[in-house]
């Protein structure tokens, strides 16, 4: 049964902080072989202005991807999670993500559609400070693939 | 303009190491029986992986690490990585689309593993290198 487009704009309730640790921005560097040293070392990260090192484009996956249960696991959706690809992904930044950051994640359902039997989510993830300012939107497709 | 081509070998062993890193460990990225049970070729990169890498070679272009300000893909192929030493290779290209007097730099980016594309619509806005 394709979902239910009168979810769109649906919104869910901030989660809780994420705090943003120096060592985990090293790991997540370290994995993705990124070895530039505002990465790694708050020195080189205060050389270009930041208060501590600097994560790398993709980091805010970590916080959004985790965020985005409160959809996945919406009963009322009832998304198929053993059917979900990731169709599309994109980051918007007001500004880079820094270890020391706290992080809130505020869900919004933008858009379902139903193509060749399969369905598509997009949501949007606002990534702020815990006092409420901008630091990432994130938006991701999901793609729940038809029986058929 | 062109930008220079950067590739990026990707092993099982990256696929695990970025599982951990990020917390995706779904096991289409390290199980060979899951995967083909799911009707995949076999273990297969994350997307975010993937993006990932190309991530580092825009930030690499742009020449600073903190220089990207929006960043967009649409994954249309699975990377599939062998259990071998060698595992896979992807390909980045990218071209200078515009830049605006703002500062900013769009890219257009193409990515190929095994000569196919695997990423579609791939862009990216940075702060014009000085």
């Amino acid at each position: 049964m394709p979902l239910d487009q009168s979810f769109v704009g649906r919104t869910y309730p901030p989660t809780a902080p994420y705090q943003v640790g120096r060592e985990k921005i090293r790991e997540f560097a370290t994995a993705i072989g990124a070895t530039d040293p505002a990465y790694h070392d708050p020195e080189a990260a205060r050389a270009l202005g930041h208060p501590d090192v600097v994560a790398p484009p993709t980091f805010p996956v970590v916080l959004t991807m985790a965020a985005s249960r409160q959809i996945i696991d919406d009963p009322a959706i009832g998304i198929d999670y053993s059917r979900v690809v990731h169709g599309d992904q994109r980051f918007a930044y007001t500004r880079p993500v820094v270890a020391g950051d706290e992080l809130v994640c505020a869900n919004t359902i933008e858009d379902i559609s139903s193509r060749g039997g399969h369905d598509f989510l997009t949501t949007r993830t606002d990534v702020t400070t815990a006092a409420g300012d901008p630091v990432v939107a994130v938006w991701s497709k999901l793609v729940v693939r038809g029986e058929a | 303009m062109e930008l220079p081509t950067k590739t990026f070998r990707i092993t099982r062993a990256d696929l695990v190491r970025y599982a951990g890193a990020s917390g995706d460990f779904n096991p289409i990225h390290w199980s060979d029986r899951f995967a083909t049970g799911v009707g995949l070729p076999g273990v297969i990169a994350h997307g975010m992986f993937t993006m990932a890498l190309v991530g580092r070679a825009v930030t690499e272009w742009a020449g600073a690490p903190d220089a990207v300000v929006d960043y967009g893909v649409r994954f249309t192929r699975p990377v599939a990585v062998p259990d071998d030493d060698d595992g896979t290779e992807v390909e980045v290209t990218a071209k200078v689309k515009d830049t605006t007097e703002e500062g900013l730099t769009r890219l257009d980016i193409t990515v190929k593993c095994r000569g196919e594309k695997v990423l579609s619509q791939a862009r990216a806005v940075i702060r014009t290198p000085r």
